[in-house]
Order: structure tokens, then C-alpha cells, then sequence
């Protein structure tokens, strides 16, 4: 089933990690003080206070740190249940709130490896916008 | 320094660093709840919001015996409407020479009341007013969030995965459950609990007194968390007056004494957050530290209960069980009145009474005040009710909260 799929707006402190999704990459930015990899994307080091960041290409790649089929929930969600809310521990660090897709909701479990897929999102208007970063089970695990 | 608590200053000295040369000060004792009230109805369609934060105000100074004339504090919400407090003291007719608007949530009205606190030790002020109101059973806003401007620089990262309210919760939830195997049925024995409280009071929202059965067979909401897990969605709301002791000694009113308060917020944690704990482990400590006293000392606590497992949680936190066995501390009855090993959320809580403006901070406040007043409905007041903790909890377990704690006496 396809998710509800509202774009972000971007802005200039986050902008890098939105340029990324349109290529299919995963951009996250790391200090160049302290080289923490910073989650959520945004010009500060909420380690060291440092607003000098870099940005670098991760893996895509993590697994499941908690997940939560959705069964029952108002307003346009609610025509999409059931759907998996999750957040994914990805192998550089952060812990990242997502949906997982491409999958039997009943299925994902705890601990289980995805990966990242770039899901084409659509402004208020209906114009397009910068794709959703969602995850799926790495097959044959 | 010597501590004047060794066990607590431990504990603290945990999570907090505190210099050795650090002489705690603190509020204890130093100001008092001398009105609570919490609006009796659930449903309000006919009453606007102003109203309802009126009838609130005049409700909790009359119950200390005051008016609005000798209010020079006043403290409020997200929930106010308008301009906040400029719209409010004006609307009200106060004159206020302190005002503080702290927007944390459903725990906003606990931190509020330490501020209250804070200022009459200073001696700023003399008598603070805190109201609550809102009606999200009559429609408006939804759970959740607040009325401050948009722009939240973690909006295009968090608003786009279809996060409930309970879905939110349902993380935390099932990553306790991961990592510790706390069951559906003992989060459902938290609902048991609140329920068995709330069939005394006739003001409670839900007074059905309701199985573990019951809890598991309720609709799934969100994995693992089902609808008897949540709390209930009412208008109303509540407020409370803090007084100086020199106020306080000319009352006839039993004004309850403020012996510790502590607030935390927890953050994402720079993008690693752990869902197994909240701002508790910090804002406990700090308040057993003032009041000097331990988490065994405690007769009564009212722990916000947005859902069950936002109870379980909170126990673990503040240090009355270990770290990962709340289930098994709240199972077989233990939050019970009047005779669990610690009665919880007499007046039936968030869970089954009253969870006004989605924010259930306040209400916990009162029902603590209750109790050390001995005024909780009979059948669940804690006989030789000495020393309670109300506990507020605001924001999301998923994302960032706000945790506040308040250690009330029945006397100094």
C-alpha cells in the first residue's frame, strides 16, 4: 500500500540533506570539530556546539531500533492503516524516524536490517517535492 | 559539604554534576498550595474558553479563601487563548506584577508552580494563580502540540511518518517491552488500577471498573498500545494558588506545603534517543534532593498517565522500582488504593477522570492535594497520607519531553 506521502520544506539549514533525497542519496551532516554525525540535519553540533558541519554520503543502511503498526488513526493516515512507524538506527549512528514500506506490517520486528528508499512526495499543491527517506526489509535476511 | 541527604545527593550526583562546594538552598518549605479546584464538568460546548479559565481561577481562590484582588502572579499555557497571560490578566482583572507563560506540555502547570515557588522564596511575590482550561471533547485542537509559531527545525524530519499521539507512545512502548519483556498485561493492570479509583468519583469521565480482559480485548490503537490504554479526551481544566507562609498563616484553609520540585527536559539526544526513559531519572532526583527525602517515603503519587505505559516508565524513573521492572511493580494490584505498596492517580487519573486541554498536569496536582487535605473520594483516601509526589510529563516519549516533579507535605 502507498503511504501518505507529504513533502518537507526545506530550508537553507537542512537544504544539503533534501538536494541529496532528489539524487537517492542519504546526506546526513557531520561536526568538522568533533566529527559527530548529527541527526536531525540542521548547521549545529548538538555534541559540541560547533555550527561548522560537513556533509557526507551514509550507507542507506541500518535496523530496527523500535517499531509500531498504527491500526487505528485519524485523518488521511487512517486510510492507510496498517502501517509501520518505526525508528531506524542507522549503521552511522542515528536513530531515525521513518515508515517502514515495502513490507508485511505483521512481519517487521525489532532488530530486523532495512535499507533506504527515496519515495516520491508531493507539496500541498500537489507539485512535487523532495522525496521521503523510508526504509525496507533487506531481503533475504 | 556534608549532604544533608546522602542517599538522595547520591542519587543525584548520578545524572547531575553538583559541585562539592555547593550549598543547596532550595524552596522547601518556603511556599504553599492554599487552592486547588477541578472543573466538574467533561463537556463544555456552551462555555468559551476564557470561561472556562475563569471558573477555574474563581474555583481555586475560593477554595484558599482569596480573590482575584490579591493575585500578584499569574501563570499559564499553551492553552490560554489569545495573547496568553496579557489576554488572561486582562480578561480575569488582575493586577500582576509577575507573569510567566512556560509552554511544556501537559507538565506546564507543575513547572509552573515551581516557578511560583521559586519567586515567593525570593520573595517576589505573595500569591500566584496557574490555570489549566480547554475543550478538545467539544472539538478544536487534537492532541499534542502547541499554539507557538511553526518553524520547528525537526518538523521535516518527524512530520511526515503518520505519528500519532499513541502511535508515539506505541515506540517507547514496545521497545521496554524489547528490551526488559514488560507485558500488555501489566501495562493493562495500570488501567485496572485507574479505573478501580475513578468508580468513586462521580465527576470521572469513565466510572466502569474495567478487567485486564477488558484492557487487552479494547481495540489495538497502535501496537502494543490499545484504546483502554490511552487516556480520555475532555473539556474542563483546573487551577491552583501558591502562597507565601505569610499568606498562608492568615488562611483558615490547610495550605500544603511545597518540599521539593525538580524539571528536566529530555531531548532527541543529539539524534540517539533511547525510548526506555524519560526526564524523570533527572526531575526525581532533583526534588527528593530538596525535600530530603527518598522514594520510600512516599504515600501517594500522582503520575501523569497520557497512556499506561507512560506510568510504568515514569515508576522506573523516579526510582520506585528498578530500571526495567516496573511490570512486575505494577502488577497484582500495587498502585491500588488504598492499600497497593503505593496508591496511585486516586480520582482515576488521565486514564479514566479528567484529561483536560490534553494536558493532564494539573489535575495530578489536585488529586495530590486531596489526598494530604484528606478529601480524596473515601473509599480511596491513603490513611495517614504524609508525604505525596505528583509528576507531569509533557511533549512526546518519541521525540522530546518535559518531565516535572513536585514533593507535597501534609505539614511542614
Amino acid at each position: 500500500m502507498t503511504l501518505p506521502a507529504k513533502a518537507a520544506e526545506p530550508n537553507s539549514e537542512n537544504l544539503r540533506f533534501f538536494e541529496g533525497a532528489e539524487q537517492g542519496r542519504l546526506v546526513l551532516p557531520r561536526c568538522t570539530t568533533c566529527g559527530f554525525v548529527i541527526w536531525f540535519p540542521r548547521e549545529i553540533c548538538p555534541e559540541c556546539g560547533s555550527q561548522d558541519v560537513d556533509w557526507f554520503e551514509a550507507s542507506g543502511s541500518g535496523s530496527i531500533y523500535s517499531c509500531t503498526v498504527t491500526r487505528r488513526t485519524p485523518g488521511s493516515w487512517g486510510k492507510s492503516t496498517p502501517f509501520v512507524l518505526a525508528y531506524v538506527e542507522l549503521d552511522e549512528g542515528p536513530r531515525v524516524m521513518t515508515n517502514i514500506v515495502d513490507c508485511d506490517p505483521e512481519q517487521v520486528a525489532i532488530g530486523d536490517r532495512v535499507e533506504a528508499v527515496f519515495e516520491e512526495a508531493t507539496d500541498r499543491d500537489g507539485n512535487p517535492g523532495p522525496p521521503l527517506l523510508r526504509f525496507r526489509p533487506v531481503k533475504g535476511q | 559539604m556534608t549532604p544533608r541527604c546522602a542517599s538522595t545527593c547520591a542519587a543525584v550526583r548520578q545524572f547531575v554534576h553538583i559541585p562539592a562546594s555547593f550549598q543547596y538552598v532550595g524552596i522547601k518549605g518556603k511556599a504553599f498550595i492554599a487552592g486547588v479546584y477541578e472543573h466538574p464538568e467533561r463537556h463544555l460546548p456552551d462555555r468559551t474558553l476564557p470561561q472556562i479559565h475563569a471558573d477555574v481561577a474563581l474555583g481555586a481562590l475560593s477554595d484558599a479563601g482569596l480573590s482575584t484582588s490579591d493575585v500578584d502572579a499569574y501563570y499559564s499555557a499553551g492553552d490560554a487563548p489569545g495573547f496568553g497571560v496579557l489576554s488572561m490578566v486582562d480578561y480575569l482583572g488582575l493586577d500582576c506584577h509577575y507573569i510567566n507563560d512556560t509552554e511544556t506540555g501537559g507538565s506546564s502547570y507543575l513547572v509552573h508552580a515551581q516557578h511560583a515557588a521559586t519567586a515567593i522564596a525570593a520573595g517576589h511575590i505573595d500569591v500566584a494563580l496557574i490555570t489549566l482550561a480547554g475543550k478538545p471533547r467539544t472539538g478544536g485542537a487534537g492532541p499534542g502540540g502547541s499554539g507557538r509559531v511553526g518553524g520547528a527545525p525537526e518538523a521535516p524530519f518527524e512530520s511526515q511518518w503518520g505519528m500519532s499521539v499513541p502511535g508515539g507512545y506505541a515506540l517507547a512502548a514496545q521497545r521496554h517491552m524489547h528490551e526488559f519483556g514488560t507485558t500488555s498485561e501489566q501495562l493493562a493492570e495500570i488501567k485496572v488500577a485507574a479505573s478501580t479509583h475513578a468508580q468513586h468519583n462521580p465527576h470521572a469521565f469513565l466510572q466502569d471498573v474495567v478487567t485486564v480482559e477488558e484492557v487487552l480485548e479494547s481495540p489495538m490503537i497502535s501496537d502494543p498500545l490499545h484504546r483502554l490504554d490511552c487516556c480520555v479526551i475532555t473539556d474542563g481544566g483546573g487551577a491552583m494558588v501558591i502562597v507565601s507562609e505569610a499568606v498562608a498563616s492568615q488562611l483558615e484553609r490547610h495550605c500544603v506545603p511545597i518540599l521539593g520540585t525538580g524539571s528536566f527536559v529530555k531531548s532527541s539526544q543529539s539524534g540517539r534517543i533511547d525510548l526506555t526513559h524519560t526526564g524523570a531519572v533527572r526531575s526525581g532526583p532533583l526534588a527528593f534532593n530538596e525535600a530530603e527525602i527518598t522514594p520510600g517515603d512516599i504515600d501517594y503519587v500522582s503520575i501523569y498517565d497520557s497512556f499506561t505505559i507512560t506510568v510504568l516508565i515514569t515508576l522506573e524513573d523516579l526510582g520506585f522500582c528498578e530500571r526495567g521492572a516496573g511490570g512486575r511493580f505494577v502488577a497484582d494490584g500495587g498502585l491500588q488504593a488504598p492499600h497497593g505498596k503505593l496508591p496511585f492517580n486516586t480520582d482515576g487519573g488521565g486514564l479514566c477522570n479528567n484529561h483536560p486541554a490534553n494536558r493532564g498536569g494539573m489535575t495530578k496536582v489536585i488529586e495530590a492535594v486531596r489526598q494530604l487535605r484528606n478529601e480524596a473520594n473515601a473509599a480511596v483516601q491513603v490513611p495517614d497520607c504524609e508525604l505525596v509526589l505528583a509528576h507531569g510529563t509533557g511533549g512526546s516519549l518519541a521525540t522530546r519531553s518535559a518531565s516535572s516533579t513536585m514533593i507535597l507535605g501534609r505539614s511542614l
